[in-house]
């Protein structure tokens, strides 16, 4: 403890010097696996934590990782409580009215049903979604009858329970469930939602944003990106 | 934790469990109760502090500061704490920074709203963006108090003005017949005898506070509900300790743990109740009068 | 002009009338206010029926609670210790995740097929948990008051020649009611602020049918902006206290309408807010 307070003192000390002035403070949920979660030493994890480190390093950043509720997310970034948001989020026109996206770091998710058998009638039964997510809209409109749940376990327990007859997600999320679950299965055509994924950036802070989109382009170029969603399995390739 | 923690999957049956129970995210949970516990015996002075000083602009001669007194309680007191929590801790943020803002930026140029953003000079950033993570936290954990405490505040300052309006006015007449005045007979008179009639509100309203905290992770801080959803939910091979939903289980200890600081809270009131009781001009004070006599 | 059309498409909206896509861009704060409304519906069904409903029960308890015998007073202590004693967000989830434990198929009674799928849906499964806590609340001041119904009154029942269920029924009960009286009103203001925990931590929306807590965090959510919305549902909800305040204070006045100097405005005793 003494320690930290002492190297507390010492930045803020320095602060205002070049090097304090590139802390970013990186939003995150961290209840996405694989692209964000908690691991079990209680750290963020996940293909966006590994994504967010290396674009610190290549744009001379100095990162800090926090989590956020989902629901907040986006008012505390435009608040201020951290400056960017890496969180598997959609870039979507609704969003993108209130916050800046850089250009997307994954090609967008095709989102899946899944359900407890292949008969599951995906257009008039019931389908549940997250609260607040693009399939939530998506389910709203195509005539299903839609159920909410706050957290996306939530959504796979009312499936497995019988409440609900399928569930709209990201295939990355849903992927590895079904192959666990003997009972669960991907059922239907993939659906196309949103453009991609991207961080989210204040609109006031077009220069962040700069730097990240020019991170982000260098690592689609060497193919480091690539190699990264091979690992987590989060989405397509490049 | 343990030596033989090393590799998680070829550990079967209690080992297993000793090892799950103790990584390093089992203990952060554990820390969390920590956070409850200290939350709750720094937000209960807090918002006993803003009650007085409700209950006491409530009763106050001035009109304006009245007003101000009841305002505060009946507008606090009408609004689920829930909703109050949504939106709050992000109001009373800006203010702060706002504030710091006006004073340390004085020359500032740009607007503070731009569109959605709220911007202020980096010097008037709460706490400073250069803040290791720890401040950060404080500060979060600080919002959360102070948000408890202005909601709570208002239920306390409600069972304090009954409080003070319930010491028998002969005590005060008497007061006065002895020539304190009227700062004097509050001090010495009303305040130390209004708390034996306090008391069996100011419990409730620990009690509703004890149970209001899982409300704690709406206000951005980790609770242990936040920890109990999070280490139930179903884990996947990407962790080192894959397991199904056991939410139910995180909960049912939630439970216990809840029912027992109910006991223990209801044990330590009935002691300060007895205490406080003791040679007062009421009921329970008479009854132990005699049983000593 | 516009706004009555809003009010047309989306006042009913929570229980399933009117449009049935929500709005997607440009919202008014004539929609807010009007959905949020809409939503109030359902925080004011659940609040009256559990009250309602609770009353009863909570009678019940708060005689059982008393009780010479401890196999009627255990039970009813044991009842009111654990729903006083947790919180409510943790009943839901657990009643919740035991509702959707019953068999589809419904559970044989003496021939008879009990439907308990209805118990998975907001309307009957939150209801009966907001009706077992409030009972357990009621419970307790109910219990507090009837311990202080003054020894006077029974002597004179007594001397009357009332026992057992007339004495109860003429003397005991009212008395306990009225010394309840502003703690209950109390307990009443906190239940309906308890209905806004239904959709957010306990039970799924269906179709978009919620409480107004649940479209307020819609409009939050889709605006991006929590400072409409929320102090929406908090005007609704202080005029929604007001009107509570109101209907206690008129039975108040009615249960004390034959004491002397008694009939007054109701007071809140410091004793045993919830």
């Amino acid at each position: 403890m003494k320690s930290t307070l002492l190297t507390a003192v010492a930045a803020l000390l320095v602060a205002g010097s070049a090097m304090a002035q590139d802390m970013v403070r990186m939003g995150t949920e961290g209840a996405y696996p694989p692209w964000n979660f908690i691991n079990d030493s209680g750290d963020v994890d996940g293909f966006e934590r590994e994504l967010g480190d290396e674009l610190c390093k290549r744009a001379e950043l100095n990162c800090e990782w926090v989590t956020n509720e989902w629901d907040s997310i986006i008012p505390n970034l435009v608040s201020g409580n951290y400056d960017a948001i890496i969180a598997g989020m959609s870039i979507t026109d609704e969003r993108d009215e209130v916050i800046d996206f850089t250009q997307p770091y994954t090609p967008p998710d095709p989102s899946n049903y899944l359900a407890a058998s292949d008969s599951a009638d995906l257009m008039g039964g019931v389908i549940a979604a997250q609260t607040g997510t693009i399939q939530a809209a998506y389910v709203a409109e195509s005539g299903a009858t839609l159920v909410e749940f706050a957290t996306p376990d939530e959504t796979i327990a009312a499936v497995q329970n019988g409440e609900a007859d399928a569930v709209l997600a990201d295939g990355s999320f849903l992927a590895p469930i079904a192959e666990q679950n003997g009972d669960l299965m991907i059922v239907g055509d993939a659906v196309a939602l949103g453009g991609g994924v991207g961080m989210g950036i204040r609109e006031s802070d077009g220069d962040l944003k700069g730097k990240f989109d020019a991170a982000i382009q260098s690592m689609k170029d060497d193919g480091s990106l690539n190699a990264l969603i091979e690992k987590w399995e989060v989405s397509t390739q490049w | 934790m343990f030596g033989y923690c090393t590799d998680p999957s070829a550990l079967e049956g209690l080992a297993w469990l000793a090892c799950y129970l103790t990584n390093g995210k089992h203990l952060t949970a554990y820390a969390s109760i920590g956070t409850v516990l200290l939350l709750l015996a720094i937000t209960a002075p807090t918002a006993l502090t803003f009650g007085f000083v409700g209950a006491s602009a409530a009763r106050s001669r001035i009109a304006p500061l009245r007003w101000l007194g009841q305002g505060y309680t009946s507008i606090v007191r009408g609004v689920p704490d829930i909703v109050f929590f949504l939106f709050f801790v992000i109001a009373l943020d800006q203010a702060f920074e706002w504030m710091r803002h006006q004073v340390l930026c004085p020359d500032w140029n740009q607007p503070v709203r731009q569109g959605n953003d709220f911007v202020v000079c980096a010097a008037a950033k709460l706490p400073l963006s250069t803040s290791p993570q720890w401040i950060h936290e404080v500060y979060g954990f600080f919002l959360a108090v102070l948000t408890f405490a202005i909601v709570f505040g208002a239920f306390a300052a409600n069972v304090l003005f009954g409080a003070m309006r319930a010491v028998p006015k002969a005590q005060l007449e008497t007061a006065e017949a002895y020539g304190m005045t009227e700062r004097q007979t509050f001090w010495r008179i009303l305040v130390p005898q209004m708390w034996v009639f306090a008391l069996p509100g100011l419990s409730n309203l620990w009690m509703i506070l004890v149970k209001a905290t899982p409300l704690l992770f709406l206000l951005g801080v980790e609770d242990i509900v936040y920890w109990a959803r999070e280490l139930g939910g179903t884990k996947g091979r990407i962790f080192d300790y894959p397991h199904p939903d056991w939410r139910l289980w995180y909960f049912l200890a939630l439970l216990v743990f809840y029912l027992s600081l109910t006991q223990v809270s209801e044990v330590v009131l009935a002691r300060l109740t007895r205490k406080l009781s003791r040679g007062q001009a009421t009921f329970a004070g008479e009854a132990q009068r005699k049983a000593a006599t | 002009m516009e706004c009555l059309d809003t009010i047309a498409d989306y006042g009913l909206r929570s229980i399933g009338v009117g449009q049935r896509l929500l709005p997607k861009s440009d919202f008014t704060l004539c929609q807010q206010i009007t959905l949020i409304g809409s939503g109030l519906l359902w925080n004011i069904y659940f609040g009256i029926l559990a009250l309602g409903l609770g009353f009863f029960f909570a009678t019940a308890l708060a005689v059982g609670k008393a009780a010479q015998s401890p196999m009627i007073r255990k039970p009813c202590e044991w009842f009111i210790f654990v729903f006083r004693g947790s919180p409510l967000f943790i009943q839901f989830f657990l009643a919740y995740e035991a509702f959707v434990i019953l068999p589809k198929e419904g559970i044989e009674i003496f021939g008879i097929t009990a439907e308990t799928r209805w118990l998975t849906k907001a309307w009957a499964g939150a209801l009966v948990v907001l009706f077992l806590n409030t009972s357990a609340y009621s419970a307790e001041i109910f219990y507090g008051a009837l311990r202080s119904v003054p020894k006077g009154d029974l002597e004179a029942a007594d001397a009357y020649g009332l026992s057992g269920w007339r004495r109860f029924r003429r003397i005991v009960w009212p008395t306990m009611l009225r010394l309840a009286w502003p703690s209950y009103t109390n307990e009443a203001i906190f239940l309906f602020h308890a209905t806004t925990l239904v959709f957010f931590s306990g039970f799924p929306a269906w179709q978009q049918k919620g409480d107004a807590l649940y479209y307020a965090s819609y409009f939050a959510d889709k605006t991006f902006n929590p400072f409409v919305p929320y102090p929406i549902v908090a005007i609704y909800f202080i005029l929604l206290t007001l009107v509570v305040i109101g209907i206690f204070a008129t039975i108040n006045r009615r249960l004390n309408k034959h004491l002397p100097g008694q009939a007054r405005r109701i007071k809140y005793r410091p004793q045993v807010i919830r």
